[in-house]
């Protein structure tokens, strides 16, 4: 067996001298690199769907209805991924379809998020009388079933955007909030707590500087998962008709055309089915890899 | 007799959730300017109460009933939260208990050393990091850059210790709060660890209330001690006098329960049934006469 000279108590750091920074450390995780990577590409296509998209999402040609994708006899050129019924192209079709799906993902799941965890990190620092209102709120909210409570305030407030993200941070913000309550509470409890506290360090300094980071691995992959789960409620609300209007494309629109057409032309189905799938994997995935890289504690 | 700095004088507090049961019962000390001040006790024996009192970390089910707490002049009971807050952390540091959770996991030293210094001393960011880089070579850290880019759980116990010191007296205050801060760890860092407190301490002239179960260890470092039993003042003077001659049944009995290496037999005693008969009696009489007053 080796001899190894013991260390004086100064040699402290000498397996971990400087640890790697968080930028090296989520290079490094290939959830991260492989979901982050796809998400990224998304984004790019949502913003520059002009240019990338082959045909106009929305010119019909009728001549061309139903055209398969490339590969099978019947294809067209100019069409990779087939027509849908009304002879417009699939592939431009997905790809404009980001553009509903991300806005949703990023306002809807960012909202819910702040509103959430702000009310979470008050409920569980402060107690008390505040606390008991916000969970009691909380209780009351998720006893209601969301895909009714989605459904009534669209049919309140109209359909559109804006209501789609309306109705996901109203059902969302629970989640968040019970989280970061629990979280918090916890963090409360720490040593390190009373150690700012007898520094003479404001409450709220505390919250936000010290506890905050402490639950920022949760909270960042909560919301990551939020992000899938707002793809897909779009998704479904867009299906049954109560999301944007029906001459922007969205993934859920196609997919209720397409399930109409399913026998003679399956991939007007599969192509927004198989991008919504592919995305929310990639979202939950890159919650997973960002929890596991962002913890200092987990890391090493 | 040098100055006072800290003058803790009659202080009372009571336990809301156990039927107002006293836990202090007028504990009086004073900590001089430049001294290293022992509270020592059992577990139980109210030393941490007396910590948090100070600071004004109390816990909610516990509510001081009477004293005051007198650090240059002014009463620390009688501050808002907002005057005490401006107290702490200037003229009044924590060395805590535990190195292990006493730190934020989720930072990294260097913004943990210098949140102080910024915001209690009003340094820039580049001063504060400069003098927390000055501060872990005082405390004999030889990598401080390396720790300053650490994390708290890339260092051992004894370094955490030693930030956590660092860290008190680099904001420079008048008085040092060290609630057992050696406890946590093992006997060779501990050594160490007191003869930084006594260093550190004798630099800058900071008067220090040491917190501790242990008599070896405040029998190294403190002046003057204060011996504490169900939050009741048993014995005070010098350490020398206390731990050589005890005048109190309580102070022997705690004396003659420290483990000995030399003699493996001794010690580890429990306390005679007599003398902890004669403590309860005491502890009953006072509780009696403290009664007497307040209807009187």
């Amino acid at each position: 067996m080796e001899y190894r000279a013991p260390q004086p108590a100064t040699a402290a750091v000498d397996d971990a001298r400087r640890p790697p920074s968080v930028a090296v450390r989520l290079a490094r995780d290939p959830k991260v690199v492989c979901a982050g990577g796809f998400i990224l590409v998304l984004i790019v296509l949502a913003l520059a769907a002009p240019l990338a998209a082959p045909q106009d999402p929305l010119a019909q040609n009728l001549l061309m209805a139903t055209v398969p994708p490339v590969g099978f006899t019947g294809a067209e050129p100019g069409f990779p991924l087939g027509t849908d019924g009304l002879g417009r192209d699939v592939l431009s079709r997905v790809i404009y379809g980001t553009r509903v799906s991300l806005t949703v993902a990023f306002t809807a799941a960012g909202l819910a998020c702040l509103i959430g965890s702000l009310l979470g990190l008050v409920a569980g620092f402060f107690g008390g009388v505040g606390d008991a209102l916000i969970s009691r709120l909380v209780d009351v909210w998720m006893a209601f079933p969301p895909v009714l409570l989605s459904i009534l305030l669209i049919a309140v407030i109209g359909t559109g955007l804006h209501s789609v993200i309306l109705a996901i941070v109203v059902i969302d913000w629970t989640r968040f909030c019970r989280v970061v309550r629990t979280e918090t509470m916890g963090q409360a409890q720490m040593d390190y707590v009373v150690a700012a506290r007898a520094i003479g360090f404001a409450r709220p300094a505390i919250l936000f500087r010290e506890i905050l980071p402490n639950i920022a691995p949760v909270l960042i992959a909560l919301l990551t998962l939020e992000m899938g789960i707002a793809v897909v409620v779009e998704a479904i609300l867009s299906f049954v008709g109560l999301s944007v209007s029906s001459d922007t494309p969205t993934w859920g629109g196609m997919i209720a055309e397409g399930r109409q057409i399913v026998h003679e032309a399956w991939w007007v189905l599969a192509a927004p089915l198989a991008a919504l799938f592919a995305t929310v994997v990639a979202f939950n995935q890159l919650g997973d890899g960002l929890a596991r890289s962002l913890d200092p504690v987990l890391r090493r | 007799m040098t100055m006072p700095r800290l003058a803790i004088e009659a202080l009372s507090a009571v336990s809301l959730r156990d039927g107002n049961r006293p836990i202090l019962r007028r504990v009086s000390l004073v900590v001089g300017t430049g001294e290293v001040h022992g509270l020592v006790g059992e577990s139980g024996a109210g030393k941490s109460t007396i910590a948090k009192a100070i600071l004004g970390i109390i816990p909610s089910q516990v509510r001081v009933t009477s004293g005051r707490i007198g650090f240059e002049g002014r009463d620390l009971l009688s501050l808002s939260s907002g005057e005490l807050r401006a107290v702490l952390g200037r003229d009044i540091a924590l060395v805590p208990q535990d190195p292990s959770t006493a730190l934020n996991p989720a930072r990294r030293i260097e913004a943990q050393m210098t949140d102080g210094l910024r915001l209690k001393r009003g340094f820039s960011a580049a001063e504060a990091r400069r003098r927390a880089r000055a501060l872990l070579d005082e405390v004999q850290i030889r990598d401080p850059d390396g720790v300053l880019a650490s994390y708290p759980h890339q260092l051992s116990g004894g370094m955490r210790q030693r930030v956590l010191i660092a860290a008190a007296f680099g904001l420079e205050p008048k008085l040092v709060i060290a609630d057992e801060p050696t406890t946590a760890l093992d006997v060779t860092v501990q050594k160490q660890i007191l003869r930084l407190i006594r260093a550190l301490q004798e630099r800058h002239g900071t008067s220090v209330l040491f917190v501790s179960h242990d008599l070896g260890v405040v029998a190294k470092i403190c002046d003057r001690l204060t011996v504490l039993y169900m939050g009741k003042v048993m014995e005070q003077g010098s350490t020398a006098e206390v731990l050589t001659s005890p005048r109190h049944a309580y102070t022997r009995a705690l004396l003659a329960a420290n483990p000995r290496y030399d003699r493996p037999d001794a010690g580890l005693e429990p306390t005679p049934p007599a003398v902890v008969a004669a403590l309860r009696a005491e502890i009953a009489a006072f509780d009696a006469s403290a009664a007497g007053a307040a209807d009187g």
